[in-house]
């Protein structure tokens, strides 16, 4: 009992202590010079569909934590996010990444669009495309691609413009951190067309506030 | 010389009757290449009530978990070695199963109807219980398979039926070595003992052994099946990347771990082993001091 409280009392502090690091991080930078992170991807973590900046909030904390980490080492390239990540220590990653796992999922509505592109998307995302060895999005990233743990990060809720760049960036390599090379295969088989139309149906998928992979 | 003859007797039989004519032009130009087929596109399962069962059976294909869930007794879909709803080429498709039966099947030693085919996959790959020949899902399944059939010319071995067949490889084939192919390419799915993986219930992955894989009676279990599937379609949308010795090593891998009994067992796994299973299958050998398919 005693060890409990004990355990207890001294927990508390350091969790609020955890998150008020965390909150500094994501709202005014890190001391070494890290950009607040909603700077970009938004107060809520809900990232910023027209710049393409992705969704945060709800992600799986170890994708997150990975993310950061292969944006130090250049597996993952990208101008904006590498000095970021460079700027921050592995302590700081595993809390920010800690942080926006907790957030809720912002609400999503569906934005509408191009019915016969949407329905093209839809058939890739649920069934593939086994003429060209492409197989469904939602067969590795999950019912409704809300995502498989640390492996198979969420696909729905992020904007069409993330969606096509990353799909961009695993045909030219610059990101390669995808386990067992299969991004960079898939995306090596899919046509502009089919970028286009997946990227427009998963950025059309509704999200309840909360929900959360 | 001989040709003339060919061209001139063609030709006189065209002059005879364009019927014949036809005929003797499929003999002269009789394919050695395996036929190519495309299965009919989804959008044209018609609206009607054929369309309904075709659906039916489809649904059936994708989650027999829930769609025919008092036939099976582990956590296994038919889309798992039938990829693309039973569509893929070299994955077994239905289209090209469909069309060779009735077919003689050393496995029972008897003609077997595609009914019967389809209890065989229940029996075995889905350690369950066949359906009836005249029950809804038997019904429901045959009719999807007829479906993506349509046009497929009976009795033909069409190109990528079955799964494909790999040369034995050039050295022995190895669970150490299958081990680290395993742990490179496959465990991030199939997980570190085989197991699959579950969201919320509900099979994402499937698993490659164990209490919930498909059993020692199973076609895949045999490492010739298991190596040529492989081969031609792991990693998921990789298919052919894996050199033929690594597809032989992580086959005999994964088959030499314990799964669910042979249905055919009677009590003795020597007598067993002797009677149905052969070189291809490590179905009552010793592994890691315990003698598989004895654990039961």
């Amino acid at each position: 009992m005693k060890h409990i409280l004990l355990t207890a009392l001294t927990c508390i502090p350091l969790l609020a202590q955890a998150d008020e690091v965390a909150q500094t991080i994501t709202t005014q930078g890190s001391k070494q010079g890290a950009t607040a992170c909603m700077a970009c991807h938004g107060a809520d973590g809900g990232g910023n569909a027209a710049a393409g900046f992705p969704r945060l909030a709800g992600l799986n904390e170890a994708y997150i934590a990975h993310q950061l980490h292969d944006f130090q080492t250049g597996k993952r390239s990208n101008p904006i996010m590498q000095p970021i990540a460079k700027a921050l220590t592995d302590n700081e990653i595993q809390l920010v990444a800690a942080h926006y796992a907790a957030l809720p999922v912002p609400t999503i509505t569906p934005a509408g669009g191009d019915l016969a592109l949407l329905r093209k998307g839809e058939t890739i995302a649920t069934k593939g495309d086994w003429n060209h060895e492409i197989p469904a999005c939602f067969q590795c990233h999950g019912a409704n691609g809300l995502g498989i743990e640390a492996s198979f990060p969420a696909i729905t809720g992020q904007s069409a413009t993330y969606i096509s760049n990353q799909i961009a960036a695993w045909k030219s390599g610059t990101r390669a951190n995808d386990p067992v090379g299969l991004m960079k295969s898939v995306a090596n088989k899919l046509s502009a067309d089919q970028v286009k139309a997946v990227s427009a149906f998963l950025a059309n998928q509704p999200l309840t506030n909360g929900s959360k992979k | 010389m001989k040709n003339t003859i060919a061209i001139s007797i063609a030709l006189a039989m065209f002059a005879m009757s364009g019927m014949t004519a036809a005929a003797s032009k499929t003999t002269a130009t009789a394919p050695t290449a395996a036929p190519v087929f495309t299965p009919p596109n989804e959008d044209s399962i018609p609206n009607d009530e054929f369309g309904k069962i075709v659906r039916q059976g489809k649904n059936i294909f994708e989650d027999t978990q829930h769609y025919a869930k008092q036939y099976v007794g582990n956590g296994m879909n038919c889309v798992n070695c039938h990829l693309g709803a039973g569509s893929k080429s070299d994955s077994s498709p239905l289209w090209g199963a469909y069309i060779r039966y009735p077919a003689y099947r050393a496995k029972n030693n008897k003609v077997n109807t595609y009914e019967e085919r389809i209890q065989g996959c229940f029996k075995f790959s889905m350690n369950g219980k066949a359906p009836a020949v005249d029950s809804p899902e038997m019904v429901a399944l045959v009719t999807y398979s007829y479906w993506m059939a349509t046009g497929a010319p009976v009795g033909a071995k069409l190109k990528g039926a079955g799964y494909p067949e790999l040369a034995k490889p050039a050295i022995t084939p190895d669970t150490i070595r299958g081990k680290t192919v395993y742990t490179e390419s496959c465990q991030i799915c199939h997980g570190a003992n085989g197991e699959g993986k579950k969201v919320d219930g509900k099979s994402v992955f499937p698993p490659l052994w164990g209490s919930e894989a498909f059993n020692w009676g199973a076609g895949m279990h045999r490492i010739n099946t298991a190596a040529g599937f492989i081969k031609a379609n792991m990693p998921l949308s990789k298919g052919n990347t894996l050199t033929d010795q690594q597809a032989w090593d992580v086959a005999t891998y994964v088959m030499s771990h314990e799964r669910p009994q042979d249905p055919r067992f009677k009590g003795d796994v020597a007598q067993t082993k002797k009677d149905y299973h052969d070189e291809n299958c490590k179905y009552g050998e010793t592994v890691d001091g315990k003698v598989l398919g004895a654990a039961h």
